[in-house]
This record gives structure tokens, sequence and C-alpha cells, in this order.
């Protein structure tokens, strides 16, 4: 039966292996979706400074 | 048409053939260049000048925001742009060494980038600037990537005619960033660029017909040939000069702009009408007119920023 045959084949759950210009494409692009969830933050923060705490209170 | 559909299946196959088992290695060098970074800077501009000629105040931190909100939102387009063109890009040796084409970028990667962007800088500038702004942005990179790349730009030789409004609504974006509505002196600006487009990019065209030709692009030096595209490089140019003098005798600049915008409009017809009087396998008029086109926009807007704007925005800050 092919459910033993599968059985006894080794598994491949080692997932997928990043080469390392794969591993360091992901890192480079980590590191810029972090600053630029950086600089989202300053920018709320900095707008609401010059806007007041009434930032978000406003006729749409 | 068929080549719409042929666009279609090119990125389906190319989806199929990088599933999750390959993993990206897309750089943000690769991104930045999906954000087409020269279109970018252009718009930046020209909002710069929209949001500094406008008469109203405008705190520097939020007309930093709103710039930066607009050269985002460009930028999503552009990546949206490359999402859905890469199948014509990879025929063209203009585009062939974009991200998608090249295989740096995957399809899904650029749409799921240039959605993402498109969606943080139309809120941010909703939020943090004004919702006109906002909704006018919105409405920029609908009409750059649905109107423009999805629609006419394979269907129809008047695509960069209509499809230049999408370029054209940057300065009014920056006016409403001002001013909260619109009036008939960013209009003014819109027409300048809306009219500027064809003969910019029709030069382009007169000396890459080849390359559009077999990427199935019909534009107008493929579709109606060349001596049509030059006599109609001639007719836009001769609706785009007297235009741009218009602001002067309605009042809205001083004679600096007035000068400038007629000797460098008398260049570019001069550059039209060598156009027009050339005969291909000769290229150097059009390349020329490409040339001097982009600086003739730059000065426009640049001496406006300085006769109009420039003196405001520093009253404005200085108060």
């Amino acid at each position: 039966m092919s459910t033993g045959v599968a059985m006894s084949e080794p598994h491949d759950d080692d997932g997928i292996v990043l080469t390392e210009a794969q591993k360091r494409a992901r890192r480079s692009r980590s590191i810029a979706i972090a600053l630029a969830l950086a600089a989202l933050v300053i920018l709320f923060y900095a707008m609401t400074l010059v806007k007041g705490p009434g930032v978000l209170i406003r006729p749409i | 048409m068929s080549l719409v559909s042929e666009g279609a299946d090119y990125r389906g196959s190319l989806s199929a053939g990088t599933s999750l088992a390959e993993p990206s290695l897309a750089t943000v060098g690769d991104y930045f260049t999906l954000m087409k970074p020269r279109v970018m800077s252009l718009v930046v501009f020209t909002a710069l000048v929209g949001l500094a000629v406008a008469p109203g105040s405008l705190h520097p931190v939020t007309a930093f925001t709103a710039l930066l909100c607009i050269a985002v939102g460009a930028g999503a387009a552009g990546a949206l742009n490359m999402w859905y063109d890469a199948d014509v890009d990879a025929l063209m040796t203009r585009t062939s060494r974009r991200p998608v084409p090249m295989g740096r970028v995957q399809p899904g990667e650029a749409l799921a980038f240039g959605l993402t962007l498109a969606g943080f800088s139309v809120v941010t500038l909703g939020l943090l600037v004004n919702w006109l702004a906002a909704g006018l942005l919105a409405f920029t990179i609908f009409f750059y990537v649905a109107v423009y790349t999805a629609w006419l730009k394979r269907s129809t030789p008047q695509n960069i005619v209509i499809g230049g409004a999408a370029g054209a609504f940057p300065p009014m974006i920056g006016w409403a960033a001002t001013m909260g509505s619109l009036s008939l002196e960013p209009v003014l600006l819109f027409l300048i660029i809306f009219f500027w487009t064809p003969p910019h990019f029709w030069a382009l065209a007169l000396y890459r017909t080849e390359d559009y030709a077999r990427a199935g692009i019909p534009m107008l030096p493929v579709v109606s040939g060349d001596a049509s595209t030059r006599r109609q490089i001639l007719l836009y140019t001769l609706i785009l000069v007297p235009l741009a003098i218009v602001p002067w005798p309605l009042g809205y600049t001083g004679a600096i702009y007035g000068v400038t915008a007629a000797i460098s409009g008398a260049i570019m017809l001069m550059l039209g009408w060598q156009v027009l009087r050339e005969r291909r396998p000769a290229e150097r008029a059009s390349r020329n007119l490409f040339a001097f086109s982009i600086l003739y926009l730059f000065l426009l807007f640049a001496v406006l920023l300085v006769d109009r704007g420039w003196g405001g925005l520093i009253a404005r800050l200085a108060t």
C-alpha cells in the first residue's frame, strides 16, 4: 500500500532553507520596514504637536 | 484588446513560476526603483510649487508631510504601473532592466508594495493634512494605474494625452494641501503640464518607435505614422506656449515669470518646428525637443516658485 511506502520515506520537514544572499536581502528589507514604521510614528507624533490634541477632530 | 489578455497570462505564468517555495532576492534598492524615483522627483517638485504659490498658510511640518505623502503616492502609482506593465517592459530596451521583468522583484511583491504605499499615503495625507488633497491623490493613483496603465496605454494612440492628466494633478494636490480648496490658478498649472505631456512623450516616441511597436504599444508614431506625429507635436506646442504665459497677464505672477515663459516657449516652438521638418532616420531634433521639454517645465515651475511662491513662503515662515 502506498501509505506504507510514504511512511518509510524521509520527511522534508526542514522547511525552506534560505541562501546567504536571500538572508541578506530579507534582513535589508526588514530593516527598511522597521525604519519606515519608525518614521511614521515620528511623523504622527510631530503632527500631533503641530496640530494640538484636536488633530483627529475635524470635519470630513 | 488581445494585448491586455496576453499581459494577464504573462503575470499569471510569472506568479505560478515563483511560488512561496522561492524566497525573494529583492533588495531595498529594487523596491526604490519600483517607485520610479525620477518621475517621483518631478511630481514632488511640481507639488511643492502648487503648495508654495497657494496664498494660504501651512506649517512647515504639515507641508513636509503633504509632500512626503504625495511622493509616496507617486511611488505607489509607479510600482503598480511596473507590476501591470511587466510584460511590455520586458520587450522594450528602455524598460527591460526594471526589477519585475529582470525577475528581481516578483509581480505579487510589486503589487503588494504598490497597494500598501497607496493606502498609507492617501490615509496619512487625509488624517494629517486634509481630505480634499487625499482624495485628489487617491484619484491620481487610480487614474494613472487603472485608466492610463491598464486601459488607455494599450488601446489608443491618445494614451499619453488623456493619461497625461495623472502627471498634471500634483500641483493641484499641493494647492489643495495648503488651501483645502481649489481655484483657477491650480487648474492653470494642471493645464500647463497636461499640454506639455504630448510633445514631451511623442518626441521620445519618434526615436523609440520600433521599441513601442515591438511591445505592441499603440503610440502615435506607431499607429498614425511619423509625419502625423510631428504635426501633432507642433500643434500641442502651439497650445502649450501661450497657455504657459497666461498666468502673467492674469496677474498670478510677475514679469520674471512672463519673460521666462515667453523666451523658453519660443525655444520650444523652434524645436517643435525643427521636429516637423526632420525626416527619419534623423532624430536629433526629436531628441533635442525631448531633452529641452524637461528643462522647459522645470524652468516654468522654478521661476514660478521664485517669482510668486518663495517670497510668500518666506514671509509666512517669518510671521
